[in-house]
Order: structure tokens, then C-alpha cells, then sequence
């Protein structure tokens, strides 16, 4: 079983999302990177098929050069390769993102014997939230495609998968080679070993440098939403204050 | 000039985003002197023309085809491609849902155009000449984040966020407040042979009660549960209030709950009357999914967490302590 996951670098803001002061990008300082938690179950997903069925994945990027730490943090989970398209920095817009994306698994693909039989996505961006880069490249390679995964069953010609739209389960069944975008709660990843850490400052990263053109979405600022007033009322300290708690509970109806 | 709005159901029942994605396609036609019409897709959805003129569609094209019995992607994204293909709308809409999404992202990309994803209706510019780009307000970080974004293509995909705009329905056009029946405009879609295979395979009806999304009262556990035990309590107090338990990423990645009870941007938004926030530090990936709650009642240690300046209400505190307490005082007053 051969599977490609595709993994994006975002900052990881904590209590509030701050703007840049030419408002182009999020401002960073003091901020660490990660992963959209769906990505994160994309790997685990890619990892478990593989150390069931043998195998192997791969981590793909496109990114700026810092995106390797996303690629080694993947490497220290046991994915078995890397690759990195890099950008000149910023973020490129859907279209050419996957562009890039279709065009490396492409050239993946020649050099390798069979075409990977899973190319999993995460539903979403964390940052971007663009719904759509992994269904272009499905659609660019001419394989089933499926968004919303939270069940995934694999076989050795098709993977049966599940999600949920409001109060409804459905299922779908895909023959391989196919594409997946899975959702967190999918599977509950992995932590990294001290061992496989190690490991992962080591492997081999490759670089692939695509040239994309963009596409037609050009983002022109980023905003901070506008925050509602806080009316905070303190009701009091430890269990004391549960009275006044419950007084509450009562003026909105909710006893 | 035509804006197409896609009319999402399922299995013939309209789902109610769709009404909100009509009624933003509406005011956007009106600014640009633009015709709405609606789009069904399969003949179980013909019935739905009636409640779509209501909203303001003019016209109704619905989508026929002998293979067209359910839902899947690449089936309605080929019909929605096919009538692109015929009556070249400037625009093309839907509701920002997981189905909603996917079918604009297919329909993009066979038309290898752009595709904007959970539009707002702030501040939009958009013009009828389609070499002009469109300037939008979309969502990022799940809500947390706005973009102003332009978007330059002959056909402009794009989906609208949910709960953006309330939906309305239209002034009727009879000046005796008849309502106005719908010519439906039938039309059989090229559909690849390959599309099926995406189609919905089985569906199991999950059993109707109260779920997270919808529940009044939610009583929500972060970090400083501190273990899967320790939320009985917060179980005890949800049950005593008829609501549910809910959860932060914290607890879910620590396996103490199920990713069904997380509450945030990559789990649900909640929409209660009531959210206790116990030992939760209110990350802003939570607070996206948190803030949908008309009243937030903090529970921390800490008086200066994000949760307790934002909340409308704290106590500072001992969950452990608290929690307890407040079940034991409804009990004393029922
Ligand atoms: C892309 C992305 C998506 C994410 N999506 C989500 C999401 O959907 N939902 C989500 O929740 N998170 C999400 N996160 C994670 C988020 O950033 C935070 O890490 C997470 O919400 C923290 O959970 P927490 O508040 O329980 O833990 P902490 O931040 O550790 O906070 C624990 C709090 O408990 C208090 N406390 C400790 N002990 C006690 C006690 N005995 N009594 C009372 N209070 C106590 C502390 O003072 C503190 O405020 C996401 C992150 C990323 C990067
Ligand atoms: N720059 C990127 N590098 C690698 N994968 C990406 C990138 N951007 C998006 N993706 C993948 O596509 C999914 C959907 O992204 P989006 O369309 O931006 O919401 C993400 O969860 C990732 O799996």
C-alpha cells in the first residue's frame, strides 16, 4: 500500500489571531507552528494502513523552506518519506497550490512503480479554510474523491468510507487508486517516540521546486473580526458560589 | 445575466442552508440587475420548485437523469456543469456545507476556475462585467479570522458561510400577494459514466434527540477535568439540566472523550442557550465554536483565562468543587 498525505504549515495562535500591520499575513512573533488537526488524522490514518498492510507513505508540502519542521514532525511519527515544493514564502492561493500538488505526485509517480493507491488530504486548511485543494487534485488525476471522512475501512481495492451530514451517516465506497479528505475524529494520532524523533532529524528531505501559475483568488487583506463587548460578571469563588450560579440558571428558565 | 444558485437537499428535502445561500444570491442579483435562478438536482427535488420561487428564484431548472437517485458529488457537480455550460451565469452559488462545498469545489474544477469558499455578505463588490473582479469577505480559522479576497473569473464560484444571512422570503412580485407559480425548466444533464461511483452508497439515519449542536444547556470539560472520571460530575449537571456534555481538543487528544463532544473549529459549533466552560482555557479555536452560546459561564482557577475575561459569567475556582456544588443547589431547590 502506497500512500501520499498532503500536510499544510500553519501558525498555532492561541487566545487571539493577530494581523501583521500591512495586514497581509498573521503575525507570528512568539507563535509556534503545527498542522490542521485533520491532517494530523490523515497521517495516522496513512500510518496504521501501512503498518497493517505494509507499505509505505510519504508527506508532501508545499510550503516556505520552515515547512521542513511540519515534514520532520511527520518523519518522527514513522512516515518513511518527505517532500517539500517550496514557495517564495507566501501562501499561494488554491488553484496553484494544487496545481503544484498534482504535478509532484505526477513526477512521484514515474519514478515510483504504481501510482499511490491512497492520496489523503486533510477536509480543511486550518488557516485558509479553502474546502477544495484535494478535491482539484482528484480531479486532476482522475480519481474518486470523497470529503468529510470520519470512517475508513481499506481493502485491497477499495476504501470504504463514512461522514456525517446533519443526522445522517452515509457511506461511500471507493475503488484504488483514490482520494480522501478526512476529518478530525477520524482515528486518535499518534505521538511522537523519543526514537522516532531522533530518527527524524536525519531522514532526508527532498525538495521539489514546481513552477505554478496562480489562479484566480487573490487575497487582498486579512481582518480581525469584530469582537463583542464582555459584560463579565465574577458570581463569586469556589463553592460558595454555586447560589449564585444557580440564580442564574433560574432568570433564563434553564432550572 | 443569470446568479445560479444550487439548491442543496436531501433525498428531496431542502436543507435549510439553502434558503440562507437563495437569499444571499438574491440581494447579490438585485445589486447587479441579475436574474436568480435555482437549481435542483434529481426528480425527487422537482416538488421543491414552489418554496424556491418564495425565496426569489424567477426560474427553477431541474436536473433529470435516471441515475440521478442520490446524492453524490461528482453526479451533481456534472449536472450543475452541464447547465453552467447552457446558460452561462455570471455567478454560481451554494451553502457552505460539507455538501455544499464539495460540489463547488468539483464544478471548479472542471471548469478550472477559482472557487471561493464561506463568502459573508459584508462589504461585497460585484459588478455584471465578468472581466471585473468581485471583492468578498471570507472566512478563515474557521471564523476567527476574516479575508478580504478578489476574484477574477468568467463564472464566480462561491459558497456562502453558514448562518451569515438569515434567510427571507421574497417580496412577492403579484401585487395581490398571490404567490407566484413556478415555471420549472427540466433539463437532462451529460453526466460521465464514471460519476456514479462516487455516489452514496448506504446511510444510517442517526436516532433523533439532542445533540450537541442543538442542545440548550452544554456543560463543557477542558484540560482541568484533569482525567476521563473526572467528568461524572459535569455528566451529573448536564443531565440534571437536560443538556450534554461537550469538551475541548485537550480532553479529546488525551482519549478522555470522543472527537463527537468537541466543541470548536475542528469540531462543532454550538448554538445553547447556556455553556459552562469548566477548566477550559478558551484557545481561540475553541472560543470559534463556543461563542454560537447566548450566555458562557466560565469555571477556572485562573481569573485571568482568555474563557473568563470573554464569558459573561465566572466563578473562580475549583471545577472539581464547583461542579458539585451547583448540581447539589438545583437539587436543593427542585
Ligand atoms: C488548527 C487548530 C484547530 C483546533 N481546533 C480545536 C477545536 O476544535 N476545539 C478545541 O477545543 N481546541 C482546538 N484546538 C486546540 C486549542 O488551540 C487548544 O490547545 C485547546 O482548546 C486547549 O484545551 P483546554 O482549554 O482544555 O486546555 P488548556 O489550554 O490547557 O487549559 C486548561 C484550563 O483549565 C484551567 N484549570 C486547570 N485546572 C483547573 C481546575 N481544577 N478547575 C478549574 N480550572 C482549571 C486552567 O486555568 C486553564 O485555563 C485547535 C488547534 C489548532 C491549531
Ligand atoms: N500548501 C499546502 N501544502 C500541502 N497540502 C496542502 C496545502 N494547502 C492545502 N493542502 C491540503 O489540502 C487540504 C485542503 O486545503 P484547503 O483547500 O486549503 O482547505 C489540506 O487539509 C491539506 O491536506
Amino acid at each position: 500500500m502506497r500512500v501520499l498525505v498532503c500536510i499544510k504549515r500553519v501558525p498555532a495562535p492561541g487566545a487571539r489571531i493577530n494581523v501583521t500591520a500591512d495586514g497581509l499575513a498573521v503575525d507570528t512573533t512568539n507563535l509556534g507552528f503545527t498542522m490542521s488537526p485533520h491532517e494530523e488524522c490523515a497521517l495516522e490514518a496513512g500510518l496504521g494502513l501501512v503498518e497493517a498492510a505494509g507499505g509505505s507513505v510519504t508527506a508532501l508540502t508545499v510550503g516556505p523552506d520552515e515547512a521542513e519542521e511540519q515534514l520532520r514532525y511527520a518523519a518522527s511519527l514513522g512516515v518513511h518519506s518527505m517532500v517539500l515544493v517550496p514557495t517564495d514564502g507566501g501562501d499561494w492561493d488554491p488553484q496553484r497550490t494544487a496545481r503544484a500538488i498534482t504535478h509532484t505526485i505526477g513526477e512521484l509517480e514515474a519514478a515510483g512503480e504504481e501510482p499511490f493507491d491512497l492520496v489523503i488530504f486533510g477536509n480543511e486548511s486550518a488557516d485558509a479554510g479553502g474546502f477544495q485543494v484535494g478535491v482539484r487534485v482528484a480531479r486532476a488525476l482522475a480519481r474518486p474523491m470523497i470529503t468529510g471522512i470520519k470512517g475508513l475501512e481499506v481493502t485491497d481495492t477499495t476504501a470504504r468510507v463514512r461522514r456525517e451530514i446533519d443526522g445522517v451517516q452515509e457511506v461511500y465506497e471507493l475503488p484504488l487508486p483514490a482520494v480522501l479528505g478526512v476529518k478530525e475524529g477520524l482515528n486518535l494520532p499518534r505521538y511522537p517516540t523519543m526514537k522516532g524523533r531522533l530518527a527524524s532529524r536525519k531522514a532526508a528531505v527532498e525538495s521539489t521546486v514546481v513552477t505554478s501559475a496562480p489562479g484566480g483568488q487573490a487575497m487582498m487583506a486579512l481582518l480581525t473580526p469584530p469582537e463583542a463587548e464582555s459584560h463579565l460578571v465574577v458570581l463569586g469563588e469556589g463553592a460558595a458560589a454555586a447560589a449564585a450560579v444557580v440564580d442564574v440558571l433560574a432568570e433564563r428558565g434553564l432550572l | 445575466m443569470i446568479v445560479l444558485v444550487l439548491a442543496e437537499h436531501d433525498r428531496g428535502t431542502l436543507v435549510p442552508a439553502a434558503l440562507e445561500a437563495l437569499t444571499f444570491g438574491r440581494g447579490l442579483a438585485a445589486s447587479m440587475g441579475a436574474e436568480v435562478h435555482a437549481v435542483t438536482i434529481g426528480s425527487v427535488a422537482d416538488a421543491l420548485a414552489d418554496e424556491l420561487g418564495a425565496y426569489g428564484a424567477t426560474t427553477v431548472h431541474q436536473a433529470r437523469h435516471e441515475w440521478l437517485t442520490d446524492y453524490g458529488p461528482d453526479l451533481w457537480a456534472d449536472a450543475v456543469t452541464t447547465l453552467v455550460e447552457s446558460i452561462a451565469p455570471h455567478a454560481v452559488l451554494a451553502c457552505g456545507t460539507d455538501r455544499g462545498n464539495e460540489v463547488l469545489a468539483q464544478l471548479a474544477a472542471r471548469l478550472d476556475a477559482p472557487f471561493v469558499a464561506n463568502v459573508l455578505p459584508d462589504d461585497l463588490v460585484a459588478t455584471g462585467d465578468p472581466d471585473a473582479p468581485w471583492e468578498l469577505t471570507r472566512v478563515r480559522w474557521g471564523g476567527s479570522l476574516y479575508e478580504r479576497t478578489a476574484l477574477t473569473a468568467a463564472v464566480k464560484i462561491v459558497s456562502v458561510a453558514r448562518h451569515a444571512v438569515d434567510a427571507e422570503l421574497a417580496e412577492p412580485t403579484d401585487p395581490d400577494g398571490a404567490s407566484v407559480v413556478i415555471t420549472p425548466a427540466p433539463f437532462t444533464p451529460q453526466i460521465d459514466e464514471r460519476a456514479p461511483i462516487t455516489m452514496v452508497r448506504d446511510r444510517v439515519e442517526r436516532e433523533a434527540g439532542v445533540t450537541l449542536a442543538t442542545a440548550a444547556v452544554v456543560v463543557g470539560g477542558g484540560r482541568g477535568v484533569g482525567s476521563a472520571e473526572g467528568f461524572a460530575p459535569l455528566e451529573d449537571l448536564a443531565t440534571l439540566l437536560g443538556g450534554v456534555v461537550g469538551c475541548s481538543r485537550a480532553v479529546t487528544n488525551n482519549g478522555w472523550r470522543n472527537h463527537s463532544d468537541q466543541v470548536g473549529q475542528t469540531g462543532t459549533r454550538i448554538g445553547a442557550d447556556l455553556y459552562f466552560a469548566c477548566g477550559i482555557s478558551g484557545a481561540i479555536q475553541h472560543w470559534v465554536g463556543a461563542s454560537g452560546a447566548k450566555c458562557i459561564l466560565a469555571i477556572n482557577t485562573d481569573r485571568g483565562a482568555n474563557i473568563v475575561t470573554k464569558a459573561d459569567y465566572a466563578v473562580i475556582g475549583d471545577l472539581h468543587e464547583v461542579v458539585p456544588a451547583i448540581a447539589a443547589e438545583i437539587r436543593a431547590r427542585r
